[in-house]
């Protein structure tokens, strides 16, 4: 046997199209709501009117006798069974963490919560019959501000009171001493507004039973962790449950929840012996999918009048809402290590206050804590460059960890195993036409333009890739972090690569066919890979917290290595060689020193599957399973340049550029990582000017349709310039996570830039998200208060 | 029930209908063509559009009896013989991550492309602001409508 081909060209970097669009782009795939199952009955939900009451009768009878209907239920109806929704991170020894029933039995906490379902023969009849339900309601008095929530005589969310839980990070240095010997200390006040992650696809559940075990599809981010809680925390045994989570129509952290519903759909269908059918609508599920974000941060930044930092203090209120979901009380603390930033300091303290509301409970929305410390720590990085009269960059620059410093350890205890911001910020400058456009904005503030240029910067960087399962362990984080994936050789050489990482938009079946490619030597179009099927893919840990390729895509490589192992076996059989002679090269193997003598990896395969002459002991097979559990986060970084224009005259916000160069090591598919970059930065962007989720005095939500919670469309979004540096990550394949980078970066880069415009007629904020209305209003504001040209108004 | 004939990327059905039924939920739960999807109940994500006698409409603010005598192109009718230049240019731009606003985009794309053959970005950004998207920050849709208006997809 000869080499029959020189080595294929890299795959790593190469700007792949995508293997999933095929079954996307001609409307094929299966969305969870396309499901029909013989025999399948539709489910609709009675959801509560009021912010809080007491449940004081719930009948049923009149749905359950409308033609159509199958049945009726009420919480209690399934008070033995429906448990507790889990909340997987108690972050402190002594969090509250109340019964969190998927029907309300005795009291409703929030608008929407489910009080009573209706099964039916298709979703209109089901529908319908829920004005037949009578429910009876004492009202009680809403919770809705976190800043009064824990006054004295303030209405209680739960008999345990509205303290949830505070959570102190353990102080770093000195910090009394950092800010009494500080020349300048800053402090503000930042409002990080209740976010809606608006995934276009609502959530869809279909749940079946066949005798004892059942099959639950969901539009869910987390197969494997949903099949583990419904398995620990509802009673049904694991190896009995099959979750499926087929395409998913995005997620941002939304669909990483065990949810009311899905539990739900799982009971009913076992009760009446029937597939069953949930799909909210829009109004729905603004309603009742978790919510994100939503705190008041305090923070106050020490410094030495050259600009050097001292300490950095943080107190946060957060709103958990009216229950701890599945990591809802974690969102904000995984914000504490991420302050400092990419900052050199002495001291660092954080004190977190999770308080519950009358409201729909938050939890993880892409960023994760990271885009309220990120906003806040580069607001104040501003803040402070005004008050020192220094340039903002400058004072970023002198603060920040330098190139040759790396690895850092950070005051807040990570270690930052590469990075390179002086490189991101030099390209970032030179793309973003820095010094002109300061130049302009000069001259427009010289004329006293009605329309102001304002220069935004955000010099980010994030933890991600979650991870280390000891770190997330020592975090009282109620699973690892690790991930899985095995390799099978098929007989004719192709290729099944099995990830339990779960995309659901972020093109695993493409980049990993490029890993599995450069990694055994096999064509990327031989590579076919599966995910999103507790069968199919039996462990995992699913996609969150931008993990897949820095811990799925680590566990991949480590999956073909043994592969490789195996092969290197059998192919020295082959060729009448011994293994130790044997050398790799992707695609191949040949005796070293005697190239001429070598076989493919898919001839290994034929010869495995033909077990004829296969070395005593070796097994007929060439498959294997791996699992990657990091040691480290991954830490990328970049800097976000946004220029925008102000019409002082109506408060209009306009991005005109937005540059952004980030650092997340190797790149994988250019293609794809531009794609989550831009994503990301919308997402930011629709924080920083468009979203909101608004309730009202009574707790009633009103921002309930795509018209109220405004989800920026094309025509609201400026293009992006996005380009890379690359310092590669502590990893075999030097990768680092993307798919949250654009979020963290881009809303402050726009605040800044809408503060920095207005600066000179003496805003010094604008309260997200910074509406024509809020920045007009600011601008007001600040001429009564008799502005200054340093900024020094309210 | 109301008696109507709608014609569906080129197969004729008959049917009676609910009169409250929506277009997409004929399209969905009566014809089985899952390929437009729902994204919301107030027409404004245009997930659902698909084409009504050539010109794009929210399928979830039509009412199937409203359909009857037209002729409706869904994304599962878009390809013939091979992608559309749109399916084609939205592959190989990257226009699409989680794909699920991709049917409407794509059909409210191929109406502003039969109006404008040579939008400018500006125009293509005004004329997609009837559909949604939360993945890809609109960018490479721009770049794919922009492809396919170069590869005539409008003419």
């Amino acid at each position: 046997m000869t080499a029959t081909a020189e080595s294929p060209a890299a795959e790593l970097g190469r700007a792949r199209t995508r293997k999933e669009d095929a079954r996307l782009v001609t409307g094929q795939t299966t969305w969870t709501d396309n499901l029909v199952l013989p025999g399948m009955l539709h489910m609709a939900f009675l959801r509560s009117p009021y912010a809080h009451a007491k449940i004081t009768s719930v009948d049923v009878s009149a749905a359950r006798d409308q033609p159509g209907v199958v049945a009726a239920f009420s919480g209690a109806d399934f008070a033995d069974e429906q448990g507790s929704l889990p909340c997987a991170w108690p972050v402190t020894p002594d969090i509250i963490i109340p019964a969190h029933p998927p029907m309300a039995t005795e009291e409703v906490r929030y608008v929407g919560e489910a009080v009573a379902v209706v099964v039916a023969r298709d979703r209109y009849t089901a529908a319908d019959a829920l004005a037949s339900i009578d429910v009876s309601y004492e009202p009680l008095e809403p919770v809705l501000d976190i800043r009064t929530a824990l006054d004295d005589g303030a209405p209680k969310v739960h008999e345990t009171g509205n303290k949830s839980y505070e959570f102190v990070f353990p102080t770093a240095g000195d910090i009394d001493a950092a800010f009494s010997g500080a020349a300048v200390v800053v402090e503000r006040d930042y409002r990080q507004q209740r976010l809606i992650p608006s995934a276009m696809e609502p959530r869809a559940v279909v749940a079946s039973w066949i005798g004892d075990d059942v099959t639950l599809w969901s539009a869910t981010q987390i197969p494997h962790v949903l099949r583990f809680a419904i398995a620990a925390f509802f009673g049904i045994p694991e190896q009995s449950i099959r979750v499926i989570a087929p395409d998913v129509g995005g997620g941002f952290g939304s669909k990483l929840q065990v949810t009311a519903e899905e539990v739900l759909a799982i009971l009913v269908s076992r009760r009446l012996g029937k597939p069953v059918k949930w799909t909210e609508s829009r109004s729905e599920g603004n309603m009742t999918v978790h919510h994100g974000r939503d705190q008041w941060q305090r923070i106050a930044i020490a410094a030495d009048r050259d600009g050097r930092i001292r300490g950095l203090k943080v107190d946060l209120l957060a709103d958990m809402g009216a229950y701890l979901m599945l990591v809802t009380p974690g969102v904000p603390i995984l914000g504490a290590f991420m302050y400092p930033a990419i900052y050199k300091m002495d001291a660092y303290s954080f004190r977190c206050t999770g308080i519950f509301t009358t409201k729909m409970p938050t939890d993880a929305y892409r960023g994760a804590g990271r885009p309220e410390a990120t906003f806040a720590i580069e607001r104040i990085m501003d803040e402070l460059a005004v008050e020192l009269g220094m340039e903002p960059l400058e004072l970023r620059e002198r603060n920040w960890i330098k190139h040759a410093e790396f690895p850092y350890t950070t005051i807040a205890g990570l270690t930052y195993d590469s990075g390179n911001y002086e490189a991101a910020t030099a390209r970032a400058k030179e793309l973003f036409g820095y010094d002109a456009l300061r130049a302009e904005q000069a001259d427009r503030n010289a004329r006293g333009d009605t329309v102001r240029l304002g220069i935004g910067i955000s010099t980010y960087t994030e933890m991600c890739g979650l991870a280390p399962s000891r770190v997330l362990g020592s975090l009282s984080y109620g699973a690892g972090g690790w991930e899985h994936a095995s390799i099978r050789m098929l007989p004719t050489g192709k290729v099944e690569v099995v990830t339990g990482s779960s995309a659901h938009g972020q093109g695993h079946e493409t980049a990993w066919s490029q890993i599995v490619a450069d990694q055994l030597g096999v064509p990327f179009e031989d590579i076919r890979v599966l995910h999103g099927d507790t069968q199919v893919a039996p462990k995992g840990m699913d996609t969150y917290g931008s993990r897949s390729l820095t811990v799925g895509g680590m566990a991949v490589v480590g999956a073909c290595d043994k592969v490789i192992e195996k092969a290197k076996v059998i192919a020295a059989a082959m060729i009448e060689a011994s293994p130790d002679d044997m050398e790799w090269t992707p695609g191949h193997f040949s005796v070293r020193g005697d190239p001429e003598k070598s076989v493919a990896i898919q001839e290994v395969a034929l010869a495995t599957f033909a077990a004829h002459n296969l070395p005593d002991g070796v097994e007929p097979s060439l498959d294997s399973d791996a699992t990657y559990d990091p040691e480290n986060f991954s830490f990328p970084h970049g800097t976000h340049l946004c220029a925008a224009e102000v019409d002082t005259e109506t408060g209009m916000v306009t991005i005109r550029s937005y540059v952004a160069v980030d650092d997340i090591g190797k790149v994988v598919n250019p293609l794809i990582v531009d794609g989550q970059v831009h994503g990301g930065i919308a997402q930011g962007i629709g924080q920083a000017l468009y979203e909101e989720a608004v309730y009202d005095d009574a707790g009633n939500l009103l921002t309930t349709t795509l018209a109220d919670y405004l989800v920026p469309s094309a025509a609201d979004l400026p293009s992006y310039i996005t380009d890379r540096t690359e310092s590669p990550a502590d990893n075999r394949l030097g990768v680092k996570g993307v798919g949250e980078a654009g979020t963290i970066a881009s809303t402050p880069a726009v605040v800044n830039a809408i503060v920095d415009a207005l600066r000179p007629l003496g805003v010094r904020d604008v309260t997200m998200p910074c509406t024509p209305e809020r920045v007009w209003r600011a601008l007001q504001t600040a001429a009564g208060n008799g502005a200054d040209s340093k900024g020094g108004a309210a | 029930m109301t008696h109507i004939n709608v014609t569906v990327d080129g197969v004729s059905y008959v049917d009676d209908v609910e009169p409250r039924l929506l277009l997409v939920h004929y399209l969905r739960d009566v014809l089985g063509k899952t390929g437009t999807p729902i994204g919301c109940d107030t027409s404004n994500c245009g997930a659902c559009t698909v084409l009504m006698d050539s010109v794009s409409v929210k399928s979830c603010s039509v009412l199937a009896v409203q359909a009857d005598g037209t002729e409706i192109t869904t994304i599962e009718g878009l390809a013939n013989g091979e992608w559309h230049p749109l399916q084609k240019a939205f592959n190989a731009e990257h226009a699409l991550q989680c794909g699920y606003c991709t049917p409407g985009m794509i059909l409210a794309s191929t109406d502003l492309l039969k109006d404008n053959p040579s939008p400018t970005d500006e125009e293509i950004r005004e004329g997609l602001e009837g559909n949604l998207c939360r993945c890809t920050g609109y960018e490479n849709i721009v770049r794919a409508v922009r492809r396919a208006a170069q590869a005539g997809a409008g003419q």
